[in-house]
């Protein structure tokens, strides 16, 4: 082959130029490597050892390297290196344990210029050093380092990693002696190439192998070492003891790590398992990747930047049997994508609501939170080149604070502690919960308890209390406002709703509460009710209902039961329309939203539900309700729930879900019920219920919801001894066996329940604690703490 | 203040004693149950307090309640429950507590006093193979095994034949109980009833009776354990690759994973619990071949492991043939010789790997002459017994020999290509964390564990046979080295202990106590139980691999 004429220095990094490209290899790769000049790439795996030139527009295949009939082990590469003096000069690692060089001047077919089988497994790595023309590096399986001179035809120094495989070394670009490895056990080694006898540094790196380590371009002393452990660390080797400078945590072990030329803090990684993009991160900002290459459909293998000095261009090999050339612009940026805005509510309703700062500092209004002005990180002093660094993101954070009588969430709490949701017969259930609602003065969910019960109770069964109470009332119950009713159903579409209730609470930088604002203007005599209740779901209803009076009055006075009403007539209409289409809900729908009689349904959409209840009552009076099987109702009880989902109430949404069990089950999606089950579960969780949070991740039947709490629920804790973390049993230290958590009452070792004084960090079984402090407010240990439990 | 409330004490121990590690409520709920049986058990979860004084007690509680049930008057066997006697019985053989086995024995002896028809044993030791005298002849630690009393309530046989190798037990307890009792994606009686599906497969009646008992244990229905038909579709649902992994895993493919955790797949399983499954079955797959291949006789409280029928005159317990006792003199002579024989190729290997090269095609031969070469393997057990026969599914699913290189060629696994420690661990260790960790571990110590000494030799560097071993058994599971030399095994493996590793890799349930005994005939037991721990765990090893592949295909 002859030579290839190449007019190109090392810092004209202009000669390289190219677009994203890649081309069809025809097995899987394990490593590539580039040429000094950045014009070829040698490719090398299992099956495939290959030299690709790197033109304009594609891969050009320059040369197979693989000949012969039946190509030995030999050819099958687990590493290849290409020399940075010698152009012509190759090194591959094989997984047979042979360390073969290549002369790409040779004129035969086979290049294969040296041969080295002095490892006796897999040789992981090989490494040329950066400047000596003659000295090659290897690293084995076998727990072995190797030297070799290419004059000889051995090794001329052996190095020993006490059988402990070597999965990388990587001579160092600033000490001429100096080179890492990096080791199975999670160790890195530094050794001196002319002390082959004892390493000069060792320490441990990472828990679990150490993949893949490489020295920092510009000679500063940084060594980046990638592990199984998911996480890339980067290392100060100038200081006296190797100190972690960076830590990025990826999401799955990492195979390669490569600094990318001319960015001081960028580095490439690739994963070895079930991830296949190429991620280039900002050390500096390890939560989110800088860029990321796509590309790939299966692990890649083998990353290399193309030219050493310039910072555009990376190549990579794959599993997925395809070469690409990435152009740094091509890449996708994450940053880009996440999310630049945040909102989060607090315990007490406040919310905080961090953006962009352009997208705020149009309102006048806002104030400085305190302490919450760090817009300039201090290292972005100077941006040479805006797409070469993070987009420059300051947010602003807006902390809203509701007042706190106004919003309580007491209601939240005691429903959420005292609902039933399994346990007893349904009925019992929806009359208990019905209970717990009216008790809280909740009366439209608690109207929707009993209604639930009445619908999906066996009618035989029917206990003549619910209904009778409410059908007493039916009787009494005037005729009116049924086309107030009409208006409602209306003006409630729900988008234009939503949309409302969007934007007012993003203007509303103080008041949370429009609803209950605009109550307390309009409704003085109704303001004790509502300021106890201050619950979310009436609120956007609230706000919209406002300019009608009569109607707002009606729905509340309704609840202090001054003024009965309901609408006898529509109750009745509803039934006889479901007379003349009973197996046709859909139709019955589509006739309420035509007639104002029926337009009950959508009442109950937004908060009208005491109305609504009655008409559903009627229905399963005895005479009709045989003819209506329970699953009749089944959307309109989704509708319900999704109805409170929206409104915010998602507690009971869940809890219908839960106590409805399969007979609504399987009418709602599974991702919608995860998501309720979720928010739920969140929500219990800051309110720290967290005995009704357990309750209803086990009583949930959503798969991802169950599984919440089978895993990492191992809580490791280090024997109060020694200091060290105990492996085997709770309550014994393997390594100074001693008992660590011992009854300050008793003496003897505690299995179960742990209890202990914070101020003093006595303690022993709870109820022997307990029964000490009856007597005595003083530590039991007798160290004179007077102990307090809360 | 010593004021001790026997309650909450007592659901302490259970919690800590009783094998449920630290799931307070299954512990509380499972002591209730059984004091509810027989009084006489409450006292025995006190047996294994780690306090002696606390042990006295529940030892003397346990002599009264024994003794009360004796004193009053009914007939016969009436007056002691079947469980407790055999409760009694088990203390009196296997506890490492000597005062607890002293007092057990002493127990049944003055139930037998009494006129109580009292079982007794009918093996003698944990293992068929190995006398029991010599059992306790090469010592097995002690400490581990009372730690192992006292954290988990009993000293199975299993765990009295690994005792010869301490520091392979503790971690196989570990990851054991990680698998079974820690928090996971699957309930703990399906982690018991899996296990003992997959144990059915090998007609395992060991393991399926532990795990049966472990199984109801845990709160399982009954009426499973009689036939498969009754456990839940989505259990069932693993049947194939449960098949697969036991006797072919190099036929899983990632279809076979899609069937199960597919969308639509109903029922449905998650990569979670399906990992789980899966490890739980290799598991159990590669104790069968553990359970068969050292001989190991029914727990007491077994069924076939007891008898209420008094010993007939010259008839003494089942009692092994001790390998060396049997052979004579001369082949006495003729054992010491094949050690000599070994160590020197041993030696000679590991010089001779440096000169010679051989081409590729040479080594594939050589890797396809140790797979398919034909040894023959007994076929003398006939049908399984029935407790385990309605737990299987396509019974006649065999390990299948591979076919001489040629015809059909099958498919060979490169050991480079998907590893344990670059990928199956990372898999695992995602999708079930801390397993990854545990079987990474037992890994280590498995291929590390040496005490440098070989039959009546010391100082010997063993590695070359121990790797011979394993990628031997990997040979036959079709998983080849590049970087290793197959030729070695044929050195270094003598034929009767290829027929001894295959038998137990590939069909255990045909194991016999003379393929046991033909093999290494002058090595210590310890070594050939070590020999069986290779065995098992490069099994283990090679049935994931071919799994985990699967599975990280199917997520591609």
């Amino acid at each position: 082959m002859e030579k290839m004429s190449r007019v190109t220095t090392a810092l004209s990094s202009s000669a390289v130029t190219g677009r994203t490209m890649f081309c069809h290899l025809d097995a899987p790769a394990n490593a590539i490597s580039v040429c000094r000049d950045a014009t070829q790439v040698v490719v090398a795996g299992r099956n495939i050892f290959k030299i690709y030139a790197l033109e304009e527009e594609q891969f050009v295949e320059k040369l197979n390297l693989r000949v012969g009939r039946k190509p030995s082990l030999n050819f099958s590469c687990a590493d290849v290196m290409w020399h940075q003096m010698e152009e012509n000069l190759l090194a591959t690692a094989a997984t047979n344990g042979a360390v073969v060089t290549w002369n790409l001047g040779k004129p035969s077919r086979n290049k294969q210029d040296q041969l080295f089988t002095e490892h006796k497994r897999t040789v992981n790595k090989v490494c040329f050093h950066p400047t000596e023309v003659y000295m090659l590096l290897s690293g084995s399986q076998d727990g072995f380092m190797k030297c070799f001179d290419l004059r000889k035809k051995e090794s001329v120094s052996t190095f020993s990693g006490q059988s402990e495989s070597v999965r990388d070394v990587q001579f160092s670009m600033k000490d001429y002696f100096t080179f890492a490895a990096s080791f199975e056990n999670g160790n890195v080694q530094l050794w001196d190439i002319r002390r082959p006898d004892r390493y000069e540094r060792m320490f441990t790196a990472h828990t679990g192998p150490v993949f893949c380590c490489d020295w920092h371009p510009d000679d500063r002393g940084w060594l980046a070492t990638g592990g199984r452990d998911k996480m890339v660390k980067v290392w100060d080797m100038t200081t006296n003891r190797a100190k972690e400078v960076y830590c990025v945590q990826t999401i799955a072990s990492v195979a390669r790590v490569k600094w990318r030329p001319e960015r001081k803090f960028h580095l490439a990684t690739c994963s070895m398992m079930v991830d296949h993009n190429i991620y280039v991160w900002d050390v500096r900002r390890p939560f989110i990747p800088f860029a990321t290459f796509e590309e790939h459909k299966d692990v890649t293998t083998g990353i290399v930047w193309r030219h050493q000095h310039d910072p555009h261009f990376l190549l990579s090999g794959s599993k997925d049997s395809t070469l690409y050339q990435h152009m740094f612009k091509d890449a996708t940026r994450p940053v880009d994508k996440a999310n630049p805005e945040g909102l989060c509510f607090g315990l007490f309703g406040d919310l905080a609501f961090a953006a962009k700062e352009s997208l705020i500092s149009s309102d006048p209004n806002r104030k400085p939170y305190p302490g919450g002005d760090r817009r300039y990180p201090i290292f972005f002093f100077k941006k040479p080149d805006p797409t070469e660094q993070f987009a420059h993101v300051s947010s602003a954070l807006s902390v809203f604070e509701t007042d706190l009588d106004s919003n309580r969430m007491d209601w939240f709490v005691k429903t959420a502690q005292l609902y039933l949701l399994s346990g007893k017969p349904f009925a019992e259930l929806c009359d208990h919960n019905a209970k717990v609602a009216q008790e809280l003065k909740r009366p439209q969910v608690s109207t929707t308890w009993t209604m639930l019960r009445i619908m999906f109770s066996d009618p035989a069964n029917l206990t003549t209390t619910g209904p009778n109470h409410n059908l007493s009332k039916l009787g009494t119950l005037p005729l009116m406002n049924s086309f107030s009713m009409k208006e409602m159903g209306t003006g409630m579409g729900t988008e234009s709703r939503l949309e409302r209730g969007k934007g007012e609470s993003r203007q509303d930088n103080i008041h949370l509460d429009p609803g209950n604002s605009h109550i307390s203007n309009n409704k003085e005599e109704n303001e004790e009710t509502e300021g106890s209740e201050g619950q979310a779901e009436y609120m956007f209803g609230d706000a919209e209902l406002d300019d009608d009076d009569d109607l707002y009055s009606m729905e509340h006075d309704n609840q202090t039961e001054e003024q009965e009403y309901t609408l006898p007539q529509e109750a009745f209409q509803l039934r006889h329309e479901i007379m003349d289409n009973p197996s046709a809900p859909e139709h019955l729908q589509q006739d309420k939203s035509d007639s104002p009689h029926v337009s009950g349904n959508e009442a109950e959409v937004t908060c009208l539900t005491p109305i609504e209840s009655f008409s559903l009552i009627s229905i399963s009076q005895p005479l009709f309700s045989p003819h209506l099987p329970a699953s009749f109702f089944c959307p309109i009880v989704r509708e319900m729930l999704s109805y409170y989902a929206e409104q915010g109430d998602v507690q009971m949404a869940v809890s219908v879900l839960i106590v409805l069990g399969d007979r609504i089950r399987k009418e709602i999606d599974d991702l919608t019920q995860e998501h309720w089950y979720m928010s739920y579960i969140d929500l219990l969780q800051r309110f720290e219920l967290w005995n009704v949070s357990n309750e209803v991740i086990k009583l949930s039947t959503c798969s991802a919801i169950t599984c919440l709490n089978q895993a990492s629920t191992t809580l490791h804790i280090n024997c109060s001894n020694c200091k060290r973390p105990m492996s085997n049993k709770g309550w014994i230290c393997d390594r100074c066996h001693q008992c660590a958590s011992v009854c300050a009452v008793c003496h003897h070792v505690v299995k179960g329940l742990f209890v202990w004084c914070q101020g003093c960090s006595h303690g022993g079984h709870l109820e022997h604690i307990m029964n000490w402090l009856k007597g005595s407010t003083h530590c039991p240990a007798g160290c004179g703490h007077l102990c307090e439990y809360t | 203040m010593m004021a001790s409330h026997p309650g909450t004490d007592f659901t302490c121990k259970a919690n800590g004693g009783n094998s449920s590690g630290r799931v307070p409520g299954s512990g509380r709920h499972q002591s209730e149950s059984e004091s509810e049986l027989s009084p006489a058990l409450k006292s025995l979860a006190g047996l294994c307090s780690r306090d002696a004084e606390e042990r006295a007690a529940a030892l003397d509680e346990l002599s009264q309640a024994v003794l009360l049930c004796l004193g009053v008057d009914r007939p016969g066997s009436a007056r002691l429950c079947k469980q407790t006697l055999l409760h009694l019985l088990r203390l009196s053989g296997s506890c490492p507590l000597r005062e607890v086995r002293g007092k057990a024995t002493e127990l049944l002896r003055t139930a037998q006093d009494h006129g109580v028809e009292v079982p007794r044993a009918l093996a003698l030791g944990p293992s068929a193979f190995i006398h029991a005298k010599e059992m306790m002849k090469e010592g097995p630690d002690q400490d581990i095994l009372v730690e192992s009393f006292l954290s988990s309530g009993r000293v199975d046989h299993i765990t009295m034949v690994m005792a010869l190798h301490p520091a392979y037990l503790s971690c196989f307890l570990r990851t054991q109980h990680a698998l079974l009792e820690l928090d996971g994606p699957l309930p703990r009686h399906w982690r018991h009833y899996i296990a003992l599906m997959a144990a059915a497969r090998h007609h395992c009646s060991y393991l399926v009776q532990q795990h049966s008992a472990g199984f109801l244990e845990a709160g399982g229905e009954e009426s499973w354990l009689s036939d498969l038909q009754h456990a839940p579709s989505k259990l069932r649902s693993l049947q194939t690759l449960n098949k697969l992994l036991a006797h072919r895993p190099w036929l899983i493919t990632q279809q076979h994973i899609q069937e199960l955790v597919y969308p639509g797949a109903d029922p449905r399983w998650s990569l979670a619990e399906l990992i789980h499954a899966v490890v739980l079955m290799a598991h159990a797959h590669a104790l069968c071949s553990l359970v068969w291949g050292c001989g190991i006789n029914p727990e007491p409280d077994h069924i076939g492991g007891y008898t209420f029928q008094p010993p007939s005159p010259g008839h003494f317990p089942r009692s092994p043939h001790s390998p060396a006792h049997e052979d004579g003199r001369q082949e006495l002579v003729d054992g010491a010789m094949e050690v000599e024989v070994l160590m020197k190729r041993m030696v000679e290997l590991q010089q001779q790997q440096e000169e010679e090269e051989c081409t590729q095609e040479e080594m594939v031969t050589r890797f396809e002459r140790e797979r398919s070469e034909s040894i023959p393997t007994a076929r003398v057990r006939g049908t399984p017994p029935d407790l385990v026969l309605h737990l299987v599914e396509d019974p006649e699913f065999r390990y299948e020999d591979f076919a001489p290189r040629g015809e059909q060629a099958p498919p060979t696994m490169r050991a480079q290509d998907y590893s344990w420690e670059d990928h199956g661990y990372s898999l695992v260790n995602r999708l079930l964390p801390d397993m990854g960790q545990l079987l990474d571990e037992k890994f280590q110590v498995v291929s590390n564990l040496t005490y440098h000494r070989m039959a009546m030799h010391e100082g010997v560097d063993t590695h070359t046979l121990r790797k011979a071993l394993w990628n031997y058994i990997h040979c036959l599971y079709g998983i080849r080295y590049d970087d290793y030399d197959y030729g070695g095994v044929n050195v270094l493996l003598e034929r009767s202990l290829k027929v001894f590793v295959k038998t137990m890799a590939c069909y255990p349930e045909q194991t016999t106590v003379r393929i046991y005994q033909a093999f290494w005939r002058h090595f210590r037991h310890s070594e050939k139980i070590h020999a069986n721990l290779i065995v098992m765990e490069a099994r283990l090893q090679a049935a994931l691999l071919y799994t985990l592949r699967a599975i990280t295909h199917y997520m591609r």
